[in-house]
């Protein structure tokens, strides 16, 4: 039983990055936007947060320094692709070279520096309940965020009205712009929701995950976190679930190792992609549902003059 | 008087050609900033990013053996992205190609024969095409997306390789480290140009080039792709199958990514090593588009992407620049490529009243 | 046309390796991961630096060099470019360098941790299994679970020595202990070392060791309250309580003494192996939390190791059958080091093949 608890709170911390990233890629999916570049935007926020804490001792103004960075990093693509009309996948993949280029180069003071971590946060009495409490009433700020941000991104999807206009303007731009809605400013937002969204996915990286930076640290999360956008079928609740599906075999696999399975390492590391690719076929069977979810106009370009 | 950016009537065929011209002085103009900060002079880091690299003969060949597998990746891929597949897997579709051929190789260890080569090349291609049918098989089977899978499939390809390079195709002479036996002579391709690495798959990745280009202007095949990527329910409603053209483009996409494989293991590598490809198959998704998706583009975009990487090394030797600001010069680039095609289809008209 | 430029090309190249050489010591290095890894190829960037500040030569790196296609290219380039010595640090390096060697024969090369060597060819690496001797004999001395965790990169003889040595090591001061690997498949994942981590000392591991890049499993050892040891460097800073001390590749002399014989032209070409003897492998100070007779201990068999009366493989060794594989008196020849490809007695789990 202990040893279930520990997994799991270690599943959560792995599948906290993904879920960050993941939430706000869809957001930026869901208005018809394929930004590749998640590796990119978390990377910026990893070093920027992580520098951010060490020059000011502030786990707050990190958190939002990360955000930031994400932010920023997003609206260069999104100047691109919207303003320049190029295209969405190679510009996000340029997105990607550049932020891990540029974190790099800025975090060449910050190897070697160590950081304690961003402090636990127990809620006060129910996290002294048995087993739950430690599980959901004791992890840092960023986890609860994080679920927070599930519920947010649900409620906003699928109830608000502005959500409406997103996945509008995600299904046919040409109609949301006859409507009367900036096709254009929607999707900035919601590309630099997903910027926002992808920075924390990394400041938890380097100030919570494993708090310290060296180059290159994301070691390709952004890309999981893009693909569990597709594996959840662009809905909110699969997101949720795809990233603790993915942490959590690859938490298992690690435990699995430890007891001594005589499976090598290298077939229980592909376990989290296999099982990935698995699921996604069986909840993808049937068509017309995945249609329907899927934005239309997804990497489409959208010229206004026509 | 801000610029505005105003559609033109019909595309600009000036601009095709001069929007990278443009990309190139713009890149050098922003790199300034870049070189001064790092305190190297900008004409000594242009220097060492574009000419540098190809001042000799020797460096002209390293060239065209770093473009060799992004074209042929590019190529295949730009196929693929105009029917709307979008196979980002390439990468282990790579790799299954190095293992497939590899082991041809290897199967072959000091026998003779001139049906070594193209056996190698052969089992490369076919590796390849195995592990794309299976991308291409969840998607027209079971509806997967083609995203997930396929890039999922290359995590799987590489710790499959890593799997195989630890056990079976150790060299057995080799101390147990991860390395296979290095290849017989009449498995390594053929040499072009003597003292350099320049190789015959130079010459394949011109002629998929052809192919390709022929394909997509002159066949019926080529066709349908761009009419079920533009328009896909055109394209169904006059007949064409979108299973076919998933199948084919992923299958043919599979099969130059294999061959890369191939190629790069029984080219310039000369045996089977943990790690076969710095991310062609990534980078050749930068390529393809770079390149707008034609396959003459994606030779040029190719060989600036390979330069880039070259001039990379040679700003560390020449000017101990540290590999991050190849990175960034490398996005930079990038960024100015890709945003200046604007103008193949849009004019800047210069407003006169101030936009509030 | 062609041929004229070549040889024009040729003789500048003969020129730059040879005749300008004299006048300037050039010294090349090329890193297979980027240097601000904060581990292997971070340690043999400070072994660089230490040469450039000893012997005030030029010196040229090239970081990131994938083991692939690319490395011939960057090392010939490297060699091109009139470097007199270049140090090419990753295993996976090792048949470019002797490709190139051939081609350039007036420049010295030095191959870490290959075994191919050629006129102008040295290798060299470092016993750091001597290392985890120490480690192994601290762990079982310390650990109250008698369970070690091992976060391991990939099965290469360099890593499944260093777990063989420290259950040796450990044993023989606690026959009960045992080692739990896990295999992360990955040089540098910070995220993931640290998982594979937890996964250990939820498993009932009080000692964490590690033979991947990051501090991140130091880092896990501190919040939960076990022990660790650091890698390739001090890791003190990232968990001043739970790091007990660490193994340092310390390239620097190594660097500085071949760099000095190519300057005064006594380099010859050489297989060198060193550990504790020569200071290529260094330990860090050990923590005050050690009990002061585990410190004496450490200290007394490092003594040992230097001086040759105690070797890390020495019989009896048992393998995991049981069975005896080095009789009583015996050492481990190098060459069965260096291919080592099995388990001895302790270990839990199978050797991935």
């Amino acid at each position: 039983m202990d040893i279930l608890i520990a997994a799991i709170l270690t599943i959560i911390t792995a599948a906290t990055p993904l879920l960050f990233a993941a939430l706000g890629e869809l957001i930026t999916e869901k208005s018809g936007v394929l930004n590749l570049g998640v590796e990119g935007m978390m990377i910026m926020g990893a070093i920027i947060g992580f520098l951010t804490v060490n020059q000011t001792g502030s786990v707050t103004l990190a958190i939002l320094a990360s955000m930031l960075a994400g932010i920023l990093t997003a609206t260069v693509f999104g100047i691109l692709v919207l303003v320049f009309h190029a295209s969405q996948v190679p510009t996000g993949l340029a997105l990607t070279i550049f932020g891990l280029g540029l974190s790099a180069l800025i975090g060449q003071s910050m190897i070697g520096v160590a950081y304690e971590g961003i402090p636990k946060l127990a809620i006060p009495v129910i996290s002294s309940i048995p087993i739950l409490g430690d599980i959901l009433f004791n992890q840092d700020i960023l986890v609860y965020l994080s679920i927070f941000m599930v519920f947010v991104v649900y409620w906003f999807v699928n109830s608000s009205r502005p959500g409406l206009i997103l996945r509008a303007v995600g299904d046919s731009h040409d109609a949301a712009h006859a409507m009367g809605y900036s096709v254009i400013k929607i999707r900035f937002l919601a590309i630099l929701f997903g910027g926002a969204m992808a920075g924390i996915g990394g400041g938890y990286l380097s100030l919570a995950y494993s708090p310290l930076w060296v180059e290159g640290m994301t070691a390709g999360r952004g890309w999981i976190a893009l693909a569990l956008v597709v594996f959840a079928s662009w809905k909110v609740g699969r997101v949720f679930m795809g990233a603790y599906l993915f942490g959590g075999i690859t938490i298992l696999q690690l435990h699995a190792q430890a007891i001594g399975i005589g499976i090598p390492p290298q077939v229980m590391s592909m376990l989290p992609y296999l099982a990935t690719i698995i699921v996604l076929v069986l909840i993808s069977s049937d068509r017309t549902k995945i249609k329907l979810n899927a934005p239309a106009s997804l990497g489409k370009p959208f010229h206004e003059s026509r | 008087m801000l610029p505005k950016l105003v559609m033109r009537q019909a595309p600009s065929k000036a601009m095709v050609y001069l929007s990278p011209v443009l990309a190139l002085v713009l890149t050098l103009v922003a790199s300034i900033v870049l070189f001064l900060i790092m305190g190297v002079s900008p004409a000594a880091a242009w220097h060492a990013f574009f000419l540098e690299p190809i001042s000799t003969i020797y460096g002209l060949t390293e060239l065209v053996v770093k473009a060799t597998p992004l074209v042929l990746i590019g190529v295949a891929l730009a196929l693929g992205f105009r029917a709307g597949v979008w196979n980002i897997g390439a990468e282990g579709q790579l790799i299954l190609g190095g293992i497939f051929g590899g082991t041809t190789a290897l199967f072959f260890y000091e026998k003779t024969g001139f049906h070594i080569i193209p056996l190698i090349l052969i089992m490369g291609i076919i590796g390849g095409m195995l592990w794309a049918a299976i991308v291409a098989f969840l998607k027209t089977r079971f509806n997967a997306n083609e995203i997930l899978t396929s890039l999922m499939l290359s995590y799987v390809a590489d710790l499959l390789m890593n799997l195989l390079i630890h056990g079976p195709l150790k060299d057995p002479d080799g101390f147990n480290f991860p390395e296979s036996r290095l290849f017989s002579d009449s498995a390594l391709l053929p040499i072009l140009y003597e003292g350099t690495r320049l190789h015959i798959g130079a010459i394949i990745a011109l002629l998929v080039v052809g192919i390709g280009w022929i394909l997509l202007s002159r066949t019926l095949l080529g066709y349908q792709i761009k009419v079920i990527g533009d328009a896909p329910a055109a394209g169904e409603h006059a007949g064409f199958s979108p299973t076919k053209i998933i199948w084919i483009t992923l299958l043919i996409s599979g099969g130059a990514a294999g061959l890369a494989g191939a190629i790069e293991v029984s080219g310039p590598i000369g045996q089977i090593v943990p790690v076969i490809s710095p991310g062609y198959g990534f980078a050749a998704i930068i390529v393809a588009y770079v390149g707008r998706l034609h396959p003459v583009g994606v030779l040029f975009s190719a060989l600036i992407l390979a330069l880039s990487y070259l001039g990379g090394e040679t700003a560390q030797i020449k000017l101990n620049l540290p590999l991050a600001v190849t990175g960034v010069f490398q996005g930079l680039l990038l960024f100015f490529l890709l945003a200046s095609d604007v103008l193949i289809h849009y004019r800047l008209k210069f407003t006169q009243q101030a936009t509030l | 046309m062609i041929k004229k430029t070549l040889s024009i090309i040729a003789f500048a190249a003969s020129l730059t390796a040879t005749g300008i050489a004299s006048a300037e010591t050039k010294v090349g290095f090329v890193y297979v991961g980027p240097i601000g890894d904060h581990g292997w190829s971070y340690q043999h960037n400070q072994g660089r630096l230490a040469v450039e500040k000893e012997l005030g030569v030029k010196t040229t790196y090239v970081e990131s060099v994938k083991e692939g296609a690319d490395a011939e290219r960057v090392i010939r380039k490297l060699a091109a470019d009139g470097n007199d010595i270049i140090f090419t640090t990753s295993f996976g390096y090792m048949n470019p360098t002797n490709k190139v060697a051939k081609k350039f024969p007036n420049v010295k090369f030095e191959h870490a941790t290959g075994y191919k060597r050629g006129k102008n060819v040295s290798t060299y690496s470092g016993r750091f299994y001597e290392g985890r001797t120490l480690l192994g004999t601290i762990a079982g001395k310390m650990t109250k679970t008698n369970t070690i965790g091992y976060v391991a990169s990939f099965p290469i003889p360099e890593v499944i020595r260093g777990i063989n040595a420290t259950i040796i090591a450990a044993r023989k001061v606690n026959p009960d202990v045992k080692i739990k690997v896990v295999w992360v498949s990955t040089w540098f994942d910070p995220g993931k070392e640290g998982d594979a981590a937890k996964a250990l000392i939820d498993q009932g591991a009080d000692i964490i060791m590690q033979h991947t890049d990051s501090p991140a499993p130091l880092q896990v050892a501190e919040k939960r309250g076990v022990w660790a040891f650091g890698q390739a460097s001090d890791m003190k800073a990232f968990a001043p309580k739970a790091h007990l001390t660490a193994i340092i590749d310390d390239w620097a002399p190594y660097y500085v003494e071949r760099v000095k014989a190519a300057m005064d032209g006594t380099w010859e070409s050489k297989d060198t192996w060193d550990g504790f003897k020569t200071g290529m492998v260094v330990m860090a100070p050990l923590s005050e939390d050690i009990p002061e007779d585990v410190r004496k201990m450490v200290k007394e068999q490092e003594k040992m190791i230097i001086d040759g009366t105690l070797h890390s493989f020495q019989g009896p060794i048992k393998n995991q059958k049981g069975e005896i594989v080095v009789k009583e008196g015996e050492t481990m020849s190098d060459k069965d080091l260096a291919g080592m490809n099995w388990y001895v007695e302790g270990v839990d789990g199978t050797i991935p093949k």
